[in-house]
């Protein structure tokens, strides 16, 4: 970025400073500690100059959004066109105290849904089922069938809102029930916009709602995307998440690194279907996390655009620009918020949110301040989404794009960052791919020793964390938390009966049968997905018809 | 041969939330005890028959999906059927505060929320484990 | 005592069984009455050993072949093995989680053991506890030793039919089979099938075993066999090689042999071990061993004739003669 001869000259200013300045403010009173370093453990200097982006060339390493590195962003415009889509994870009890709080988020200026699932729908199991007792509704919308999906959806126009669905072994069974409801909306599937989870395998590493062995589940991930390729084209066919990566303990590059090791795994295994890459890869979206930390969380995001455009330019020969765009969904990162003096975690998420911002994200959820506690509360939602629209419209971040470029610091860490990502690919490439990596658990343990040792430094007082090893004190008992009754349960579980033995028999078991001759063979199972659902099949009945195929995978837990 | 205290780390239900219950296996570990991770998706049956097979001296439970009003009193009344009273059994999580008095009285030993020192819930179960 | 814990284990508590096996692990002098009462009800139950190498899939192997051995009626007792920390002398013991469906199946006992620095890949209470889930009532009890290198090969003297797991692509395969490990496995077991390289590795240990075998003649030819642990696939033909090896064994009269051997192996280590521990505690107990570690430093006595000498000394000694009479007695 410099010249030689300046690069000499700040060499020796700043060791002239060093020596000088610095050592004499040094001698008269020591920094706080020893070493500085990132929430994610990564050291950080004292000074950052021209002399530790020396090596970064603009052209090839920065370039101009939109273009090739991508490193930027993804678009020319950025935020100057549009703001993020600010999207809030949101669902609980039944369909339709959950399609409430959509109309109600919309009202206030949200612009995409995000629909949270209860976990017997994410297990593929319905809400009738011994292993759903006490968790109807609970941490999620109860969703067992299309008639439920229909009320989700009720007066919420699908051509004009786009809709992200955290799904993933089940993810065709849901994908399947919504593109119905386009139907019956008489929209197009080609105007339906959104995303689906569809990662299963960091449901492995790190979620927990796996159901079938990999091989299968990768089977119906591809099914999936192959798909909506052909017919559903504007919709995200995975969501490649780091964010949970990042919330069991990882790092920031590890969260970069594993997801793109993920994203390597499912790119290959849809070239290995015999898809041309240009084919699916611009519908491959991203999810990631925001911390506290903005600088370092900048330079993640900027790391990762440059390293994914690599890699699908090296790797996977892609000629269309767009495979090679990193776009992307953040969180902010709920791990990062205490119970303790709960809001304070608004200060938290507005400085997650700002690095959002100003690392360019495509859409954000924001997390409320009573996230340690329970599911957010209608206040506690809106002062989460109202901050999304502060730093939209009111801090700035959005007036120019890419604003942190340049900084020493950032780019610094940039690189460092994508160093750290490339090394973890090679050595991950060199175990045999993700999947092997997973099986030897590599990067469950990577992630667990980074959780460790961030769960040491609050404890020994190392690193300093607000309200809970400093500055703490007596509070009264948190009151007016959001609660789900058990009545749920029992309500779905007597609305289940009825809606079996309403249903067409017939049509039914003609569909359900039909998808088990399929899901036996090659072809893609997700136009008799569509049908068994429209027969009236429950989740749980179409992911049983799998469970027998496929049988059932318990992956190995590193502790 | 020093005796060691056998524990059950347990995550009942089809919550994904294991940072916590792995982090607490691993600190205990350390402080000398032979831990059992069970692993997601237990029922209150799989849960008790793992605390006798082997032997459990506490059985933990880490809930954060909401359901520990609904698991918690069952393993207790399990352990109960089987006589095994006297095994410590504790428990952690997202779990409303309103709800400890309720779990504790249907016969959890301790329950701790987030933020807890894991030193404090180490000591808690070294001074409150039974004697075989 | 108050509880009977032999007899409660006869009619086949879980609950007593675990204690029992708690004290046997704690070396709790409680355990031997009730060891004593339940060792003529021991022997009857067929003991498999499943080792190899870290994460070679020993866990999920045991998982599916009890899913099989089930399928014909039979009880199956479970140990798990799994390293004590030599730092902190705490475990984690992980085995288990890929055991958790068989968790509330009442014919299936499961217990993991921290081998608390007992080297061999196994816990020293090991054989102890299999007796304990003999006398339970288990008609094969599984043993999973911890993931083991080449020199931690005690498997053998505990199983009736040891099973070695390999997997392929590791490239260790060729390593190891120069090792210990190759000659103690009764059965092979190429696990992960799925993955590539499975047919390759398959030949070469078929090849290393037709060298062995002309080498030298042999009544039993370890079979090689294939499975995909995770999808249940090759158990059926597992439990087939398992169950011939124990025909063969009984045919050629091999079973009682080895259990012979191992039962006189057995009794001696006892033996050793009491002694050692009773002489031990009386030296400690008077100062004869500090006294006797001076003179070793200073060269003023050498340890052959120590040896001797305490030896000499504890024969004839009073309270070597009271723990005979009191043996006699009860
Ligand atoms: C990390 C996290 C995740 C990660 C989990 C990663 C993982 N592998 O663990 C990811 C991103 C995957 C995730 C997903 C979901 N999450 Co979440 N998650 C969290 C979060 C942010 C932090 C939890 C955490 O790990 N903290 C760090 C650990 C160290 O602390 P801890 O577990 O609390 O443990 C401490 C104590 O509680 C106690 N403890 C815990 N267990 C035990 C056990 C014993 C025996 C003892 C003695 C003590 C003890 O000791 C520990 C040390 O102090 C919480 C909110 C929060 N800030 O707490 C939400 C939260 C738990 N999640 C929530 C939800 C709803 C979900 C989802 C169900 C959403 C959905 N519908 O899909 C999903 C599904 C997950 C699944 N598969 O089940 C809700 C639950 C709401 C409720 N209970 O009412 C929360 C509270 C957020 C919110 N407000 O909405 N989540
Ligand atoms: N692809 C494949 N993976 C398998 C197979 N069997 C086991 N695995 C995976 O291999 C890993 C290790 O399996 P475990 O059964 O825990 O192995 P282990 O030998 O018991 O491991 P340790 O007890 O830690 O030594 C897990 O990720 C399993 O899912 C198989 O047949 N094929
Ligand atoms: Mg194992």
């Amino acid at each position: 970025m410099f010249e030689d001869k300046v690069l000499k000259k700040i060499k020796a200013d700043k060791e002239k400073w060093e020596r000088g300045p610095l050592a004499k403010s040094l001698s008269k009173s020591p920094e706080a500690k020893p070493v500085f370093t990132t929430i994610s453990g990564a050291p950080v200097e004292r000074l950052y100059t021209p002399l530790d982006v020396d090596d970064v060339d603009y052209d090839r390493d920065l370039g101009y959004p939109g273009t090739f590195p991508f490193t930027r962003g993804v678009q020319p415009t950025m935020y100057r066109g549009r703001y993020w889509t600010m999207r809030q994870y949101a669902g609980f009890g039944d369909a339709k105290s959950t399609n409430e709080r959509y109309r109600y988020l919309l009202e206030q200026g949200q612009t995409g849904l995000s629909v949270a699932f209860h976990l017997p729908t994410q297990a593929g199991y319905d809400s009738d089922h011994p292993l759903s007792m006490g968790e109807v509704g609970k941490v999620g919308v109860a969703i067992d069938h299309i008639d439920d999906m229909r009320v989700l959806f009720d007066r919420i126009p699908l051509d004009k809102v786009t809709t992200s669905m955290t799904m993933n072994a089940p993810a065709s069974v849901l994908l399947a029930m919504y593109l119905a409801i386009a139907k019956e909306q008489e929209v197009p599937w080609e105007k339906v916009g959104g995303t689906v989870q569809n990662d299963v395998l960091k449901e492995i590493i790190c979620r927990g709602q796996y159901i079938y062995p990999p091989r299968h589940s990768m089977r119906l991930t591809v099914d999936l995307i192959e798909f909506c390729q052909k017919y559903v084209p504007k919709w995200n066919s995975i969501s490649i998440s780091g964010y949970h990566i990042r919330e069991a303990g990882s790092t920031a590059a590890q969260e970069m690194a594993f997801t793109i090791a993920d994203g390597i795994a499912y790119t290959q295994a849809c070239i290995e279907r015999g898809m041309d890459v240009d084919s699916f890869a611009p519908r491959l979206s991203f999810f990631f996390n925001a911390f506290t930390n903005v600088l370092e969380e900048v330079a993640k995001f900027r790391a990762g655009r440059r390293y994914w455009a690599k890699v699908m330019l090296d790797r996977f020969k892609a000629k269309d620009p767009r495979s090679m765009m990193l776009r992307f969904h953040v969180q902010t990162g709920g791990v990062t918020l205490t119970a303790q003096q709960p809001l304070n975690n608004i200060i938290r998420v507005a400085l997650q949110t700002y690095a959002t911002a100003l690392g360019g994200a495509q859409s954000l959820h924001t997390n409320s301040y009573d996230e340690a506690l329970c599911l957010p509360t209608q206040q506690a939602v809106t002062v989460a989404l109202r901050t999304q629209q502060i730093v939209a419209e009111e801090s700035g971040a959005t007036d120019t794009i890419d604003p942190l470029a340049g900084s020493y610091y950032v780019e610094s860490m940039t690189d460092r960052i994508e160093a750290e990502v490339d090394e973890y690919i090679k050595k991950i490439d060199a175990m045999g791919g993700t999947l092997a990596a997973i099986e030897q658990g590599f990067i469950q343990k990577e992630i667990q020793n980074s959780a460790y040792r961030f769960q040491k430094e609050i404890e020994s007082g190392e690193r300093v964390y607000v309200g809970i090893n400093k500055y703490t004190m007596e509070e009264p008992p948190p009151s007016g938390l959001l609660k789900v009754d058990m009545s749920v349960g029992q309500k779905k579980a007597a609305e289940l009966a009825e809606y079996r033995a309403r249903r067409d028999q017939a049509k039914w078991k003609a569909a359900l049968d039909k998808l088990r001759e399929v899901s036996s063979t090659d072809e893609n199972v997700m136009p008799y997905v569509i049908e068994a659902v429209t027969a009236k099949a429950t989740v749980g009945e179409i992911c049983d018809v799998w469970r027998d195929i496929f049988g059932e995978y318990r992956p190995k837990e590193y502790v | 041969m020093a005796r060691k205290i056998k524990m059950i780390m347990a995550k009942p239900g089809l919550d994904g939330h294991d940072r916590g219950a792995k982090l607490l296996a691993r600190i205990c570990a350390e402080a000398g005890m032979e831990v059992v991770y069970t692993g997601l998706r237990q029922t209150p049956e799989m849960i008790v028959a793992a605390a006798e097979q082997e032997d459990a001296d506490v059985v933990g439970l880490s809930s954060l999906s909401g359901v520990h009003n609904y698991f918690f009193p069952r393993v207790v009344e399990l352990m109960k059927q089987k006589g095994m009273e006297d095994v410590l059994l504790v428990g952690g999580g997202i779990i409303p505060e309103e709800d400890y008095d309720f779990l504790k009285k249907s016969g959890m030993g301790a329950i701790f929320g987030p933020g807890t020192p894991t030193t404090e819930i180490v000591e808690f179960i070294q001074a409150n484990v039974r004697q075989r | 005592m108050s509880v009977d814990y032999a007899a409660q284990i006869l009619e086949g508590s879980h609950r007593a069984a675990a204690r029992l096996i708690s004290w046997l692990e704690d070396e709790d002098e409680r355990a031997y009455e009730c060891m004593r009462k339940l060792y003529p009800h021991t022997g009857r139950a067929y003991v498999v050993g499943i080792t190899g190498s870290p994460g070679a899939g020993k866990s999920t192997l045991t998982t599916a072949l009890t899913r099989v051995i089930r399928k014909s009626g039979l009880k199956v007792g479970i140990i798990a093995v799994d390293p004590s920390s030599p730092f902190t002398g705490g475990a984690l013991l992980g085995d288990r989680v890929r055991m958790s469906e068989l968790a509330d199946d009442p014919d299936i006992y499961i217990r993991s053991m921290a081998t608390r620095g007992f080297l061999g890949g196994m816990a020293k209470a090991a054989a102890d506890v299999v007796r304990v889930l003999d006398a339970l009532g288990k008609d094969v009890i599984v043993i999973e030793t911890v993931g083991v290198g080449q020199d931690e090969v005690d498997i053998v003297g505990v199983a009736d039919t040891t099973c070695v797991v390999m997997v392929p692509g590791l490239g260790d395969a060729i390593q190891s089979m120069k090792a210990g490990i190759m000659e103690i496995a009764d059965v092979f077991v190429i696990n992960k099938a799925d993955h590539p390289g499975s047919d390759m590795l398959c030949a070469e240990i078929c090849a290393r075993l037709d060298m062995d075998a002309q080498l030298r003649e042999r009544g039993w030819v370890a079979p090689v066999n294939k499975t995909v642990a995770v999808e249940g696939v090759g158990l059926d033909e597992m439990w087939l090689s398992i169950e011939s090896h124990r025909k063969y064994l009984l045919d050629s009269g091999r079973f009682y042999d080895n259990r012979r051997e191992r039962i006189s192996r057995e009794a001696l280590r006892m033996i050793h071990g009491e002694l050692f521990r009773v002489v031990r505690e009386q030296l400690e107990q008077n100062g004869r061993l500090d006294a006797a570690v001076e003179q070793l430093m200073n060269r003023k006595l050498d340890p052959y004739t120590l040896m001797r000498d305490i030896v000499t000394d504890w024969l004839s000694s009073s309270q070597c003669k009271r723990r005979r009479d009191e043996d006699t007695q009860s």
